[in-house]
């Protein structure tokens, strides 16, 4: 009897086309792009100069870097207090369940708009428009968060249950308390999720269009890198990364006291038992998954 | 969820009803303030240029103005080239991050690697490939490997192994113990397991993670040659440096064009592989 030997969980031959393909176009795409050997042995000396160059940071201007960091702060609150106000009402018009589509349709195309464009390119136009500074910044970043919000805002009033909108109605009340009272409680908590996500990714974004004018720190790491100042850059980056996790955090308490309702209470209880040396069983999904 | 505080009466029965306890009330309180004060701090140190907000409906009419009679001619000499540079630098950068992330992330999964101390320094890994900007990695690589699209792809997917890797991490560590139990009891080896243990669970999540990576990649690559970084911003900062606002105008169009056929792409691709 000839043993032919099968294996049992071969791949299959559509599997191993696809995976010839994606070779077959990394080579001639890196081949397009110029990409080679040399290139990349050169690359990795001159990686270990800039390393050399970048350890130990220093802040050389450290007015500069504090400036920059605060107004890039205020870029981001504003844009996504600005953001939020706008989108709002967008979105809200955007939901094909409550509104007529003549009302919906204009929405949703303002939203696909402001998502389509990136911050940067939005930034270019706003430098233009209103000059640089943080201003051009704030509107950029808000125009983001315009399409961010309001798509997802109306997603969730459209997943929304109708029975409560109709008890609301059914109480003679006016539109805007079947809004105020039917409407906003059920997607309260997603909007807390998705609004504090764009704080998050405007803090991250106002760090960068700077690069093109429109305030913040990213202009003052622009002009560090065309001045090969690779110390302060990589002091300004230490301080970005330390930011953007002191966000990350702020974020992730948001939600906790918002989703999952933690309070000072329960904060308090869970000290109180660390110090016993009970030991704090995990109290809500928030804080289990970190 | 906690019980609802109630304020007892003499008969036991609870007469007025309050949704939250007094520490979750406070704590939320708390945070509004915060806001409000965040808000207001940030308002009052803010520098805005009023004069500059006045004539803005006449800058964007003016810019409006100049970019008006689109020089469509100008797309085959001069947008076309580094518009395909563009998608080139954004697929090469995806495959490239997925190589990397996909290690990285199954590092960061608790249940396959059962180390906590590996597990934060994946984690690390992950969160700081994240918190630099796109532009930022642009910026580094084009200090190392000089301008071009080298750069540029190096730092789409550096950027994207942070989003790549958590997701992939997160989709492991939801996967369902029985197929992986049944497999380990087989005698089978790591790979295996991860093979025919987790590979087929996690399928589904993980090619909607590409195809979503690969749609935002679009976007980001069109802003990396504002930096030097190849692609079609290269294209888009030489115009604009020669105030050509209306080869701008072009440029803007096929960005815009570009990410809605990627938008259109993901749509149909999901709904075929999932």
């Amino acid at each position: 009897m000839a043993a032919v030997k099968r294996r049992p969980f071969a791949l299959s031959w559509q599997a191993k086309l696809i995976t010839v393909l994606v070779v077959i176009y990394a080579l001639y795409a890196a081949g397009q792009l110029d990409f080679s050997l040399e290139r990349f042995h050169a690359g990795l000396g001159h990686a270990a100069t800039l390393l050399a160059r970048m350890f130990p940071p220093r802040i050389q201007q450290p007015d500069t870097l504090w400036q920059g960091l605060a107004e890039s702060l205020e870029i981001a609150v504003l844009a996504s207090v600005l953001g939020i106000l706008v989108a709002l009402p967008i979105g809200l018009l955007g939901a094909r369940n409550l509104m007529p589509s003549w009302a919906s349709w204009p929405a949703r195309a303002i939203v696909a708009l402001c998502r389509s464009l990136h911050p940067v390119i939005v930034a270019i136009l706003f430098v233009k428009a209103v000059g640089f500074g943080a201003l051009a910044g704030i509107l950029a970043l808000a125009v983001a968060s315009v399409g961010f919000i309001g798509k997802l805002f109306t997603e969730s009033i459209e997943e929304i249950s109708l029975k409560q909108v109709e008890a609301v109605r059914a109480t003679g009340a006016s539109f805007a308390n079947v809004i105020l009272f039917g409407v906003l409680p059920q997607v309260f908590a997603r909007f807390i999720g998705f609004a504090t996500y764009q704080f998050d990714s405007n803090l991250r974004n106002s760090t960068m269009v700077g690069i093109v004018g429109a305030g913040g720190i990213g202009g003052t790491l622009f002009s560090a890198f065309q001045r090969f100042d690779y110390d302060f850059v990589a002091a300004i980056l230490i301080t970005l990364i330390a930011i953007i996790m002191l966000g990350e955090l702020l974020a992730r308490f948001v939600r906790a006291v918002f989703l999952d309702n933690l309070g000072f209470d329960t904060i308090l209880q869970r000290r109180f038992d660390a110090a016993r040396g009970l030991g704090s069983k995990p109290l809500t999904r928030a804080e289990a998954d970190e | 969820m906690t019980a609802p505080a109630t304020t007892m009466s003499g008969s036991g029965y609870p007469r007025v009803w309050q949704r939250y306890t007094m520490g979750q009330r406070l704590l939320r309180f708390a945070l509004y303030l915060v806001v409000v004060a965040a808000i207001v701090q940030a308002l009052r140190s803010v520098e805005i240029i009023p004069e500059f907000l006045y004539d803005a409906p006449e800058q964007m009419a003016d810019l409006l103005g100049r970019m008006w009679p689109i020089d469509w001619s100008f797309y085959f000499e001069g947008v076309h080239g580094p518009l395909m540079e563009t998608l080139h630098i954004a697929t090469l950068g995806t495959i490239l991050s997925v190589l990397l992330a996909v290690p990285v992330g199954l590092l960061a999964a608790n249940n396959l690697t059962p180390s906590r101390v590996v597990n934060q320094l994946a984690r690390l890994i992950l969160v700081s490939s994240r918190s630099v900007n796109s532009l930022v990695w642009a910026l580094l690589f084009i200090a190392i490997f000089g301008p071009g699209p080298l750069a540029g792809t190096l730092a789409i997917a550096f950027r994207s192994i942070g989003f790549v890797g958590k997701l992939v991490g997160e989709a492991v560590e939801e996967a369902q113990r029985g197929s992986v139990e049944a497999l380990t009891a087989t005698g089978a080896s790591k790979g295996a397991v991860l093979w025919y243990g987790y590979w087929p669970q996690i399928r589904p999540a993980f090619w909607s993670i590409v195809l979503l990576r690969w749609d935002i990649n679009v976007r980001e690559s069109a802003v990396l040659g504002l930096v030097g970084a190849g692609g079609i911003g290269m294209a888009l900062d030489t115009a604009m440096n020669l105030f050509q606002w209306d080869r701008v105008a072009v440029v803007l169009a096929a960005i815009f064009a570009v990410v809605v056929v990627a938008e259109i792409v993901i749509t149909q691709a999901r709904k075929r592989i999932l």
